[in-house]
């Protein structure tokens, strides 16, 4: 699905982050990035978003090298990502409407999108619902909770049929229920839209809850592939089982050695 | 603020202009009940026709400042580049009281309304690029980032956040710089023209001596800088809805 090809990258005027870096997902799986503040985490994700350049090395996703955002990634971040001048449901329709402004040009749309009005409004109101923010449609970002607008900028990216989401630190911002409520619902939403999912986070509850595999990386220059496997499914009751103890156990050691 | 308090505002200051008439009894300062009579009696007539030329200038003016300064503040907001180098200019002509230029204006443009537009307009396009520019480089890179990846090129980044995140910007440059607009026109209109009520109220007050008219046309320009205002206010309150039921982002 997604590849990393000794990947190097590097800051202007700063040491490198990554260095011959290669890492490779399959598609359907859920991964967690994990790792300290500072350690490259959300460079890696602006990277495999087609947003950041490496310096060396490929991305490819698809067996499409990656130069520029791609039409079906989605991209969902801590906060701030939704504007604040439109409402819930004209921030849910905003990737739908920028392809009717570019129409299927196969560079910032997919060439296959055909979608007439109607059906992009049955799209918008099914996520509505399925995140439910449907009653707070109408209202705007100023006006609702945190954990309301990262359900709108979920819904937002989901509308748009992507088959790769990436996520940076998406709940942080949150409290803890809000949190592990939405956790459990987005990777639901993810799966059942077979969505492939790299999250990245720096908390290791999260990354034990939500990666089904997870990749740690360190102080920079990354150079190693470090992953993990922690095959489960992230239902609520996970969180109370002592696998999910054990994997949090794991990754806290893993972390400590690095 | 309530319509009534600006009513009752509205008519205080009528009772205390009539009282001073009644005490100072003098022609340079008539009744405001025989100044609305008079103005109510020439709007039909020659005021209402020098109020639209007026009117037509700041609305030409203030069309074309948002045309020009806005693309110009978008530019600079999104090129720091560009900002580096244009920004000590900015600096430098921005407090140019640009009403002393209306002579030069008049002397490079001649008659007409072009170079009275052009004066209004400069006015206009400092305040409007500033905060235009402004307002673009507080977009939030989270925001752009998002965007982006939602598929958005330089074209739709354009349409769909650097346009509207400029709206607030221009509406409020264009709300506070009414008052000078409308001073400066009246200054540009005391020379090479017939038209205007600049030229109206001059003219009435210093050569027919018709002081009743000549504070009718003072009217007719408080009238017009008023109904700016109240009609920028209003696009403002309807456009950013957003803007006042948020006090976060």
């Amino acid at each position: 699905m997604f590849e990393l090809r000794d990947v190097t990258f590097a800051y202007p005027g700063q040491a490198p982050v990554f260095e011959r870096f290669s890492w490779r997902g399959e598609r359907g799986e859920v991964w967690a990035v994990l790792g300290p503040s500072g350690c490259g985490k959300s460079t890696l994700l602006m990277l495999l978003a087609g947003l950041l350049h490496p310096q060396a090395g490929a991305i490819v996703i698809d067996d499409e090298r990656i130069d520029r955002p791609r039409p079906r990634t989605g991209l969902i971040l801590q906060e701030y990502g939704l504007l604040p001048w439109a409402t819930v449901q004209e921030n849910v329709r905003l990737g739908l409407r920028i392809r009717r402004f570019y129409g299927p040009d196969g560079r910032h749309v997919p060439r296959d999108e055909r979608l007439d009005s109607a059906e992009a409004q049955a799209r918008i109101d099914h996520w509505l619902a399925r995140l439910g923010i449907a009653d707070i449609a109408a209202k705007y970002p100023g006006q609702i909770s945190g954990g309301q607008r990262q359900r709108a900028a979920i819904a937002r990216t989901l509308v748009l049929d992507p088959d790769l989401v990436l996520m940076d630190e998406p709940f942080s911002a949150l409290d803890a229920p809000t949190r592990e409520g939405l956790q459990a619902l987005t990777l639901a939403l993810c799966e059942e839209a077979g969505v492939t999912v790299v999250l990245v986070t720096h908390n290791i509850e999260e990354a034990a809850f939500v990666g089904q595999k997870v990749l740690l990386l360190e102080k920079p220059p990354n150079q190693k592939t470090n992953t993990l496997e922690n095959t489960h499914t992230a239902h609520v009751e996970y969180r109370l089982s002592t696998a999910y103890q054990k994997a949090c156990s794991t990754l806290r050691i893993q972390i400590d050695e690095r | 603020m309530k319509r009534r308090d600006v009513l009752l505002a509205t008519l205080v200051l009528f009772v205390l202009w009539y009282g001073l008439a009644a005490i100072i009894q003098r022609p340079i300062l008539p009744t405001p009940v025989r100044v609305l009579a008079t103005f109510l009696r020439d709007l039909p007539r020659d005021l209402g026709r020098h109020a639209l030329v007026s009117l037509y200038r700041v609305a030409a003016s203030i069309i074309l400042a948002i045309a020009l300064a806005t693309p110009a503040g978008l530019v600079l907001g999104q090129s720091a580049r560009l900002n580096r180098i244009f920004a000590p200019f900015i600096y430098l002509l921005f407090p140019v009281p640009k009403v002393v230029l209306v002579p030069i204006v008049l002397l490079f443009l001649g008659v007409g309304d072009f170079p009275k537009i052009v004066i209004i307009t400069m006015i206009l396009f400092f305040q409007i690029l500033v905060l235009v520019r402004d307002a673009a480089t507080a977009i939030r890179p989270e925001l752009l980032l998002s965007v982006r990846s939602l598929g958005a090129g330089r074209r739709a980044l354009f349409r769909f956040v650097y346009l509207p995140a400029s709206v607030p910007a221009i509406l409020t440059a264009v709300r506070q710089s009414i008052g000078t607009a409308v001073a400066v026109l009246y200054i540009a209109e005391l020379f090479a023209t017939r038209y205007g009520l600049g030229y109206y109220i001059y003219y009435q007050g210093s050569t027919l001596f018709d002081y009743p008219k000549m504070y009718a046309g003072i009217v007719a320009m408080s009238l017009l800088g008023l109904g700016l205002y109240f009609g920028v206010d209003t696009v403002e309150r309807r456009v950013c809805r957003w803007a006042r039921v948020d006090g976060r982002q």
